[in-house]
Formats: C-alpha cells, sequence, structure tokens
C-alpha cells in the first residue's frame, strides 16, 4: 500500500527539505526560527481546513474556532488546572474535534450558504464567550506566559516539537486523502447527488471529515501554544478564519500541498510587508484580486498546470 | 447570572423600545445587503466597510458644514451618496468582469474589497474616534413609560419603516426594482428579452451599498465612529439575512427584529453575556427552520 502512495521521485525532494528544515536554526537568526514555526503552525491548520473545504466541497467559513478551541483547552489546562502538563496537549485536538462534532452535526443538515452562515453563528457564540468570560478566558486580553514543559520551552526545541508534529500530522493527512474515504468525500464534492443514489450516506461522511479536520485543528492550536505561550481571542474571530479560508484558496484548493504554500505566502506578506507600512492588510486584498484575476486555481494549482509534473497525482480530481 | 433583581414593567417597556431602534439600523443595513444577495447571489463581505465609510464620510461633511443642523441633515444624504459612488467604482471597474466566474470567487472579491476599504479607510480618516451631534430637534430625551427615551432613536423608529415602505414601492412598484427581481429570479430570461443584466447588477449591488452608507449616517451619533465597525457590523447583518430568508426583504425585518431585540433584552438580564444572545436566537432559528423564517428568493 505505501508504495503505492509514497514513490520515491516525490518523496525525495520532500526528504531533502525535511532535513533542510532540520538542520536550519542553528544557522538563520533566532526571527526566522520563529517566523517559520508560525509557518509550520498556520500550514497545518490551513491543511486541515481544506480537507473540508477542498476535498469536502463544504463552506468550513469558521474553521479558526476549532483552532482557538484547541489552544484555550491547552491554555487553560496549564494555567488553570494542576493536571500533568501533556494531558492538556492530548485533550486540546479531542475537545476541538468533539466541538467539531457538536457544531458538525448542526451544520451538516444545512448546504452551502446556509452551512457556512449556521457554522459562523456556532463559531462566533464560542468566540463571544471566550471574549467577555472574563474570569475564566481572561476576556479581550487572552492568556499570556503559559508554562510549557522544560522539554519544549526553549525556542528550538519548540521548532523542532512544531516541526516533527507537523510532519506527521501532514503525513497522516496524506494518507486520509488517498484513502477510499478520501476519495469518497471527493467523489460527495463533486456530485453529492449521484453518490447519494448509489447508497453513499453523504451526511454521514461530511460530518466525519469535520470531525477529522477539526481534531487536526485541534492540534495546530496545541502548537500555536507552544510557539506563542499564549492565546487571545482574535484566533476565534470570523476575520481570522476567513484569513484560513483564503489561504486553502490562495495555495490552491484542489491540490493537496496547496494550503501549505498558501500559509507560507500569507504569513510571509504579514510578517515582511508588515515591517515595511501598517496598512498590510490593503496589500493582501490587492494580492487576492491579482490571484483572483489570474490565478483562480490558486498558486500551487498554477505551478502544477504549468510545469505538468505530478499532475495526476496532485490534482487528482480535476478542477471543480 | 443574577435575576435576583425585579424587572419594572417600564424597563421592559424602554429596553424593548431600544431593541426596536437597534432593529432599524440593522434593517437599513442588511435590506442593503438581502437586495445585493437576492439580485447577485453573492453575500457581500465589504457591506460592513460601506457602512463604515458612510459613518465617517458623514463625519467629515457634517464637519464640512460646521456641525450644526444643516450638516447633519446634508450628511445624511450626501454620505450614502459617497458610499454608493465607491461601490459604483469598485463594481464598474473589477466586479463586473467576475460575473460569469465562479461563485465563491466572487465572495472572495468582496472580502479583498473589505480589506482594501479597511486601509483606505485607516489611511484616510485615521485610528482615532469621532463622533457626530444630533441636531437640537433631535436631541435631549422624551419620557416614554415613565423612563427616558433618546429622541434620536423615535427618531430612527421612523426613519426605518419609512425605508422598509420606500424600498418595497421601488421593488414593486418601478420598472427598474422589477427588472431587478426579475433578474433575481431568472437572469438569462431577463438578458433573452434584451435587458444589459450587468447594469441591472450594478445598479442592484450599488443599491445595497448606498443602504448601507445610510445606515451608517444614521448611526453616527449615536456611537463612536472609529475603524473594526465594520467588523461587527457585517457579520451580524449576515446572520440576519440568514435567519430571515435569503434576498427576502420582510425576512431582513423580521431578521433584525429578533436580533435587536434579543441583544436588548440581554443586556437587561445577564449584562456580561448579552452579545451571546442574538447568536442563540440564530442557532435556534437554523435549526427550527433551516432556510430561514421567510421564503428566499433563490
Amino acid at each position: 500500500m505505501f508504495r503505492d502512495i509514497f514513490n520515491l521521485k516525490s518523496v525525495g525532494p520532500l526528504v531533502v527539505i525535511f532535513i533542510i528544515l532540520l538542520v536550519l536554526p542553528p544557522i538563520i537568526p533566532r526571527f526566522y526560527t520563529y517566523i517559520l514555526a508560525v509557518i509550520f503552525v498556520t500550514a497545518l491548520l490551513a491543511m486541515s481546513c481544506n480537507m473540508v473545504v477542498g476535498h469536502g466541497g463544504l463552506f468550513q467559513f469558521h474553521h479558526g474556532a476549532f483552532y482557538g478551541v484547541g489552544a484555550y483547552t491547552v491554555a487553560l489546562m496549564l494555567t488553570k488546572t494542576s493536571l500533568p502538563l501533556w494531558t492538556g496537549f492530548i485533550a486540546g485536538p479531542i475537545i476541538a474535534a468533539l466541538t467539531g462534532l457538536l457544531i458538525g452535526a448542526f451544520c451538516v443538515r444545512l448546504t452551502r450558504l446556509y452551512f457556512g452562515m449556521l457554522q459562523i453563528s456556532l463559531g462566533s457564540l464560542i468566540w463571544a464567550i471566550a471574549f467577555r468570560w472574563y474570569s475564566l478566558t481572561g476576556g479581550d486580553d487572552g492568556i499570556h506566559g503559559i508554562p510549557m514543559p522544560p522539554i519544549i520551552s526553549s525556542q528550538n526545541s519548540a521548532y523542532y516539537f512544531t516541526l516533527i508534529i507537523m510532519v506527521i500530522c501532514l503525513i497522516i493527512l496524506y494518507l486520509i486523502f488517498k484513502s477510499p474515504f478520501g476519495a469518497t468525500l471527493q467523489a460527495i464534492r463533486d456530485n453529492p447527488e449521484r453518490c447519494e443514489a448509489i447508497g453513499i450516506n453523504v451526511k454521514r461522511h461530511q460530518l466525519i471529515a469535520i470531525v477529522i479536520a477539526t481534531f487536526f485543528a485541534g492540534i495546530a492550536g496545541v502548537l500555536f501554544v507552544v510557539v506563542e505561550s499564549s492565546v487571545f481571542p482574535d484566533l476565534l474571530f470570523w476575520v481570522y478564519s476567513l484569513e484560513i479560508f483564503i489561504m486553502c484558496l490562495l495555495g490552491g484548493w484542489f491540490t493537496f500541498a496547496g494550503p501549505i504554500l498558501g500559509a507560507a505566502i500569507m504569513i510571509s506578506l504579514r510578517t515582511f510587508v508588515g515591517i515595511y507600512t501598517e496598512y498590510w492588510t490593503l496589500i493582501l486584498g490587492v494580492v487576492l484580486i491579482l490571484l483572483i484575476f489570474f490565478l483562480p486555481e490558486g498558486v500551487w494549482g498554477f505551478i502544477i498546470e504549468k510545469f505538468g509534473r505530478q499532475t495526476k497525482e496532485a490534482v487528482e480530481g480535476g478542477s471543480k | 447570572m443574577d435575576t435576583g433583581q425585579t424587572f419594572t414593567v417600564a424597563a421592559l417597556g424602554s429596553q424593548f423600545l431600544v431593541g426596536l431602534s437597534r432593529a432599524m439600523i440593522l434593517f437599513i443595513v442588511s435590506s442593503g445587503m438581502s437586495f445585493v444577495l437576492g439580485v447577485l447571489r453573492v453575500p457581500n463581505v465589504a457591506h460592513g466597510s460601506l457602512y463604515m465609510i458612510g459613518a465617517f464620510a458623514a463625519f467629515s461633511i457634517s464637519t464640512l458644514f460646521g456641525g450644526g443642523a444643516t450638516g447633519f441633515w446634508l450628511a445624511l444624504i450626501l454620505a450614502p451618496l459617497v458610499v454608493a459612488l465607491v461601490s459604483l467604482i469598485a463594481e464598474r471597474s473589477l466586479f463586473c468582469y467576475l460575473y460569469e466566474r465562479e461563485h465563491l470567487m466572487l465572495l472572495l472579491f468582496t472580502f479583498a474589497l473589505m480589506l482594501i476599504l479597511g486601509d483606505l479607510v485607516k489611511m484616510v480618516w485615521g485610528a482615532d474616534y469621532r463622533s457626530i451631534m444630533a441636531p437640537e430637534l433631535l436631541r435631549g430625551s422624551v419620557n416614554i413609560f415613565d423612563s427616558p427615551f433618546p429622541r434620536y432613536n423615535l427618531f430612527l423608529l421612523i426613519i426605518g419603516p419609512l425605508v422598509g415602505i420606500g424600498l418595497w414601492l421601488f421593488s414593486n412598484k418601478t420598472k427598474v426594482g422589477k427588472i431587478a427581481r426579475a433578474a433575481a429570479v431568472d437572469r438569462e430570461m431577463v438578458g433573452a428579452i434584451g435587458i444589459n443584466v450587468s447594469w441591472v447588477f450594478a445598479f442592484a449591488f450599488v443599491l445595497g451599498c448606498f443602504l448601507a452608507g445610510l445606515g451608517g449616517a444614521l448611526v453616527s451619533p449615536t456611537i463612536s465612529v472609529t475603524i473594526g465597525m465594520d467588523h461587527d457590523i457585517v457579520i451580524e447583518a449576515f446572520l440576519i439575512v440568514t435567519i430571515g430568508g435569503l434576498g427576502n426583504m420582510w425576512g431582513a425585518l423580521v431578521g433584525s427584529l429578533i436580533f435587536g431585540l434579543t441583544q436588548s433584552f440581554g443586556v437587561l438580564f445577564w449584562p456580561q453575556f448579552a452579545i451571546v444572545f442574538p447568536y442563540i436566537a440564530v442557532v435556534i432559528v437554523l435549526t427550527w427552520r433551516p432556510r430561514g423564517m421567510l421564503k428566499s428568493v433563490w
């Protein structure tokens, strides 16, 4: 099975990239290590979102809610309880997935825009609670200076931890993408009526996809706390969720690896444009418009189309 | 949750009126969004930014004319027109080339527009808090239910239904309005009988944005005008339109009432979590009636 899925030709470059990322931290300045770690977290988040958006065809408008739930869970467990430190790390994704199950169960009854709207409403509910419940969540200030287990408290160890967890998660996500379940999900995206007709339980598949995606969003939330040692309600706000959605589209939402590229572009834009001007969202808006007009398939989708390498496996399912 | 205190009828009544006047602002803004949604079938994420521009433009215009009564009334008329102009430029220069494209791209375009307009407002007006004085006539308060009620809110209670009636007359009694409604139902047919659908869309978009600007100008004396006010209103308008039924004007009214009233009663019963109540209301409505309260035009 593994030989079919990972052929040497495409795995080779990835291993090289991985090794480069492993040896980078002592060489590059600390600031860049930090930025790379943020990109890893965001990339995992965008990948989990794309599993529902790109492969599942659902309007997952408030994915950030689950990210925030994961982050808040681990932050609260580390600061407010005296349970062993690692329980928080396990609880984060599980609570996020449970939230995903609950919200998803409401949402899958609806389709398209109504799905997205109900999700925004439910997600905003979570945001409002985190934003207002000062005694528990610290309200709009959030929680800062969260103590980390000594093993991952230094910047470089946090970097390695994030990198390794992200790589493991991406491999699992890829296996899901290639599994019969992933294929069914993409079939549902392309033609839900026909899938229904041949006996696939469409709603159940969509719900399972949402739960898996929110689980990985929870992992991303935990990693966010590892990198930043803080949480704040902006993570749960709908504007951030739309940014995640855009990362998927920016990179190429019908491809597997696109969202990683989207996240990297987005974080780099924010960081490096932010140094020169406070109007970075203006630049982002202009980039987005250019993208809509010239690269509707996303950057990675464009590269694949243009250079044709590994076209078949990367954009399986084709456009739309 | 402190339900220990008792609520007098007067307190409930005045809170009801406060909620009602809030609902009027929400109705004006969300009916604009609903109109765009009905005809173009795209949720305009930039709607809140246009509302914000309306409020800032009202500030500038009223300051330009000395901040008195004339300034205020002129602002109320001119600010929505400024917003309409901005939206017309955006629509004709970029947005109109996307109508043939996939739907999500239209949504994304409006998001990009929101990002750009948000920063442009920051460039032009800065990040300060601004406020506008209502004219003498609308200042102060009157006694209703033995408790003071701001006159300006009464004014909003009059303006809201007027806008609603105007919009209804426009879309049912004028030729342009009828064409727009027809385009909402079957755009190919409208094109086939020789009407330029692109201009119908432009018109619907500009009218919707005009209403956003009007809402912004109307709300400006009651709040402090600042950047960031776009984020809250756009999500509220979205949810109102969804629970009302997409593209249905009366649905926008019903949704606004639900939203405004749950918010104001929430303040009365549990101030800390007042913002949670409207969202709970939306969840209940959508669970009970997944496609909104009234019939959607889609």
